[in-house]
C-alpha cells in the first residue's frame, strides 16, 4: 500500500521541470541545481502564473537553466542573454522576465550589457549564478576568479582582481541587488520572491560550488566542503556598504541584501517623458500591445 | 512520539528517486534531525543514493528537498494512519 | 499564408521627398516594425534616428542599445515577444552582429536588418558609398544557413523593399537583409506612399492549435514551422544549440542533419518564389549586364551608349541577391556572348556568376574599390571588350 503511495506522489518541483530531459547535466555536488529549487520555490510561494514568466539564458553551465524550466525559456548566445531579455520585456511587457545566467556569461562578455541594462533600469530579474570560473568549457579564470585562486587558463594562481558584482550592478543603476550563497536556500528563495514582485532592474549574485572544476583545481574538496566554507565564512550584512563586498581567495563572504530601491523602469520614464512632450499626440506603450 | 495535548509535531514522508541521485550527500549533511545516511548500495548510475535511516524522525522541514541539487528528493506530510501508535502524553 | 492590412498610424501616406535612410525608416513602419533596436553608425544613423522621431506617434519602441551585439540580441528577443522588428547598420556594425545573426537563423526568427554599406574593410570610408558586404551577408555568420538579401536602386525601392523584406521574413521565418547603400542612403528623391489598404503585409505564422501538441520545430507542409510568442502559455523552449522538433538540444550528426538541412532547404526550395529580378531587352541580347543597387542606376548610361553603339545589350537587375538567381543566369549564359558585371567592391555576386556559369560564356567582373560610383564609361568599354 505503501509503495503504491510513493508512486503516485509526485515531486511539486514537476510542473516547473521539463522531466522529459532529466536527469540534468550538472556535477553532483554543483549548486546550479539547488538555485534552480529555490527558484521553483519562490515560484511556488507566489503562487505565480508560470505563463506570464519567460527565462532567458546564456551559455555555460548555469545557461542550461533555460532548457531544463518547463516555462517559456530561450537559450540564447554567450554573454546576450540581457540585451535578449531587454528586447523580450520591450516587444511583450506583461510578462516577467528572469535573466538566468553564469557569472562568466553576464560578467564576463556580457558586462557592457549588464551595465547597461542596471543602467536603463530595464524591468528584469538578473539571477548570476557566481561558481568563480568559466565552467562548461572546463574551468578557466573568470572576471569573478579570485585572486590567487587556480584555473585552467590561471595554472600559476589568479594574478588578476575580481569583480565585486553587487558593487558595479549597484554603481550602474539596479534598484536591488543581493547575494547570497546556494546553501542560504530560503533567503535565496525570499530574494527571488522580493525581486519577482518588484519592477526594475534586480540582481541578485548566488555562490555556487563548482565541484569538478573550481573545487578539484584548488583541492577545496568535494561540494560538502564548499558549503561548509559558506557556512563558516559567510556573514549576513543586511544594507552594508557595496564596496566593501569583494571576495578574496576562501575569504569571508559577505551575504545579505544590499540595495532595494525604487526608480521608474525603462517603460515609465519613456511613457512619462514621451507623454509630457508629445500630449495627446503620444501612444502610449504598455501591457496593451498584443 | 511524545504529544502534549492535541499538539502534534508534523511528520514527513521522504521521498528518494534513486536513480535520478549523483550522491552528493547535501541532504544527509544539512537534514537537522539526522533521518537520512548514504547507502551502501548503487543506483543506475553507480551513486550511493540516500537512505531514510530515523523515519520518525523527519519533520517535515523539507531542507533536504530544497537543497538536493538533481530534484530527486521530496517530502510530504505523512498521512494520520501511518503515523503509527500514539503515546500518551506526560501531563 | 495570412495577408494583412497595414496599420495606417504607421503609413505616411503621400509624395515625399526623402532619403534612402529615412525611406527605410518609412517602409519599417509601415510594415508594421513596432520594435527598432540600434546604434548609430555612418551612413545608416538617419534611419534610427527617423525612427525614433515617428514611434512615438504609432505606438511602439526604440531603443538605442550599447552596442549593435545588445541591438540584435534585442531584435531577436522582441520578434519571440510578439513584434516586427528591425535594425540598420554598415559594414563595421554589420559585423558585429554575425553571430546573433546566427542564432535568429536556427531559432528560425523573422528580422529585417538594413545596411546601408560604406567603403571597407575595417573603419574604412564612413561617409562614401560601397558595395563590399554582399558576401558577408550570405556567408557572415559561423556554420551552414540561407538567408534572403534585397538590394534597392533608390528610396523609393528603400520603401518598397523594406516592407517585401518583412513579408518574406515572416513567410520563411529567416532574417531578410536589405543591402543598400551611403549614396541611396543618403540620395533625396521623390518617394510615393501609398495608402495603407494598398499595402500588402503578411502576418506571422502563428500555431492555433491546442497547447500540449504544439512542436516549436515541426515543420507545416509547406516546410516551415508555426511561431509563438512568449505569455501565450505554450511553456515552449528553443535554442541556438542544434535541435529537435521538440526545440530541445539534440546533439548528434542525425540532428544536424535534419536541422541544418532544413534552414538551407526551406531558401533554396523556394529559390523561384522568392527571386525577384528586373530584366529589359534579354531577347537577342548579345551581353548581359548584371548588376544590383546603385550600380543599376550607373549602368543605364553605359547600356545605352552601348546600344548606340550597335551592341544588343539585356540587362539584368538583381532585386533579390540571395538567394542568387542560378537558374535563370545559367539560362540566359547559354544564350549571350559575355556577362558583364560591374559592382562596387573587388568582384562579389560576380563570382557567383562565375561559379554558375562555368564555360558557358565569359563574365567580366568590373570591379571598383569604393568611394564613389563607377564612371559609365568604364562600365561601357568592358562592354565594348567583351561584344568584341
Amino acid at each position: 500500500m505503501k509503495k503504491e503511495e510513493q508512486n503516485t506522489e509526485k515531486n511539486p518541483i514537476e510542473e516547473i521541470l521539463r522531466m522529459d530531459r532529466m536527469p540534468h547535466i550538472w556535477c553532483p555536488g554543483c549548486g546550479i541545481g539547488t538555485v534552480v529549487t529555490s527558484f521553483a520555490e519562490a515560484l511556488r510561494k507566489e503562487k505565480y502564473d508560470l505563463d506570464k514568466i519567460a527565462i532567458v539564458s546564456g551559455i555555460g553551465c548555469t545557461g542550461r537553466v533555460a532548457g531544463y524550466t518547463k516555462l517559456d525559456s530561450f537559450h540564447t548566445t554567450h554573454g546576450r542573454a540581457i540585451p535578449f531579455a531587454t528586447g523580450l520585456k520591450l516587444a511583450h511587457p506583461n510578462t516577467k522576465v528572469v535573466v538566468f545566467s553564469g557569472d562568466g556569461d553576464i560578467a564576463g562578455i556580457g558586462g557592457n550589457h549588464l551595465i547597461h541594462a542596471a543602467r536603463r533600469n530595464m524591468d528584469l530579474v538578473v539571477i548570476c549564478v557566481n561558481n568563480f570560473n568559466y565552467a562548461m568549457t572546463g574551468g578557466q579564470v573568470a572576471a569573478t576568479t579570485p585572486k590567487d585562486a587556480n584555473a585552467s587558463t590561471a595554472p600559476y594562481g589568479n594574478f588578476e582582481n575580481a569583480f565585486n558584482l553587487p558593487y558595479i550592478t549597484e554603481a550602474a543603476g539596479a534598484t536591488y541587488v543581493a547575494r547570497w550563497t546556494a546553501l542560504h536556500l530560503r533567503r535565496v528563495t525570499k530574494s527571488i520572491q522580493e525581486a519577482l514582485n518588484k519592477r526594475g532592474f534586480s540582481f541578485i549574485e548566488v555562490i555556487t560550488p563548482c565541484v569538478t572544476l573550481y573545487a578539484r583545481r584548488n583541492r577545496l574538496g568535494d561540494g560538502l566542503n564548499l558549503l561548509k566554507y559558506y557556512y563558516d565564512m559567510s556573514e549576513i550584512q543586511h544594507g552594508a556598504d557595496t564596496r566593501t563586498l569583494d571576495i578574496s581567495y576562501q575569504g569571508k563572504l559577505i551575504v545579505g541584501k544590499f540595495v532595494d530601491k525604487e526608480k521608474p523602469t525603462f517603460l515609465d520614464a519613456m511613457n512619462k517623458h514621451l507623454s509630457s512632450v508629445l500630449g495627446n499626440k503620444y501612444q502610449i506603450y504598455g501591457d496593451n500591445n498584443d | 512520539m511524545t504529544y502534549f495535548g492535541n499538539l502534534k509535531p508534523t511528520i514527513g514522508k521522504i521521498h528518494i528517486s534513486k536513480d535520478q541521485c549523483k550522491g552528493c550527500g547535501f541532504c544527509v549533511e544539512y537534514c537537522p534531525r539526522d533521518v537520512l545516511e548514504l547507502s551502501e548500495e548503487f543506483n543506475i548510475k553507480g551513486y550511493h543514493p540516500p537512505i531514510v535511516k530515523n523515519e520518525d524522525e523527519c519533520c517535515y522541514c523539507q531542507l533536504c528537498e530544497t537543497i538536493c541539487p538533481e530534484f530527486a528528493i521530496f517530502v510530504t506530510i505523512k498521512k494520520e494512519e501511518d503515523q503509527g501508535e500514539k503515546v500518551e502524553s506526560r501531563s | 499564408m495570412k495577408k494583412l492590412k497595414a496599420d495606417p498610424k504607421g503609413v505616411l501616406t503621400g509624395s515625399h521627398f526623402m532619403d534612402g535612410d529615412y525611406a527605410l525608416a518609412e517602409g519599417g513602419l509601415a510594415a508594421g516594425c513596432r520594435y527598432f533596436g540600434g546604434y548609430p553608425i555612418t551612413p545608416s544613423t538617419e534611419t534610427a534616428e527617423r525612427f525614433s522621431e515617428r514611434i512615438p506617434y504609432v505606438g511602439g519602441v526604440f531603443i538605442q542599445m550599447e552596442d549593435e551585439l545588445a541591438s540584435i540580441a534585442s531584435l531577436i528577443g522582441a520578434v519571440w515577444g510578439g513584434k516586427k522588428a528591425m535594425t540598420v547598420t554598415s559594414g563595421p556594425g554589420f559585423s558585429l552582429m554575425m553571430e546573433n545573426i546566427g542564432l535568429a537563423c536556427m531559432m528560425e526568427t523573422p528580422l529585417v536588418i538594413a545596411n546601408v554599406q560604406r567603403g571597407g574593410p575595417s573603419t574604412g570610408l564612413p561617409t562614401l558609398t560601397g558595395q563590399q558586404d554582399m558576401m558577408q551577408a550570405r556567408w557572415g555568420s559561423h556554420g551552414d544557413y540561407e538567408i534572403i538579401a534585397l538590394s534597392p536602386d533608390s528610396p523609393q525601392e528603400c520603401f518598397d523593399l523594406t516592407i517585401e523584406a518583412f513579408n518574406l521574413s515572416e513567410i520563411y521565418r529567416v532574417p531578410v537583409f536589405v543591402m543598400t547603400d551611403e549614396c541611396i542612403g543618403h540620395m533625396h528623391e521623390k518617394v510615393v506612399i501609398p495608402p495603407a489598404e494598398e499595402i500588402e503585409l503578411v502576418e506571422r505564422k502563428w500555431y492555433k492549435g491546442p497547447k500540449n501538441k504544439y512542436l516549436p520545430y515541426k515543420n507545416d507542409t509547406d516546410g516551415i514551422p508555426f511561431m509563438v510568442k512568449v505569455g501565450d502559455g505554450y511553456r515552449f523552449h528553443t535554442t541556438g544549440l542544434t535541435r529537435d522538433e521538440r526545440g530541445y538540444p539534440l546533439l548528434n550528426a542525425e540532428c544536424q542533419a535534419t536541422c541544418v538541412s532544413h534552414l538551407i532547404d526551406k531558401i533554396k526550395d523556394n529559390a523561384d518564389k522568392i527571386i525577384h529580378l528586373k530584366e529589359a531587352d534579354i531577347d537577342n541580347a548579345e551581353i548581359l549586364v548584371m548588376s544590383y543597387g546603385i550600380t543599376s542606376r550607373v549602368s543605364i548610361k553605359a547600356v545605352q551608349e552601348a546600344k548606340k553603339a550597335g551592341i544588343k545589350v539585356g540587362t539584368m537587375q538583381l532585386k533579390t541577391v540571395w538567394p542568387f538567381p542560378e537558374k535563370r543566369v545559367k539560362e540566359l549564359a547559354g544564350k549571350v556572348k559575355a556577362i558583364v558585371f560591374p559592382e562596387i567592391n573587388a568582384g562579389q555576386v560576380v563570382l557567383e556568376a562565375e561559379r554558375v556559369v562555368g564555360d558557358k560564356c565569359e563574365v567580366v567582373s568590373v570591379p571598383h574599390y569604393g568611394g564613389w560610383v563607377h564612371d559609365p564609361n568604364v562600365i561601357l568599354n568592358a562592354i565594348k571588350e567583351a561584344a568584341k
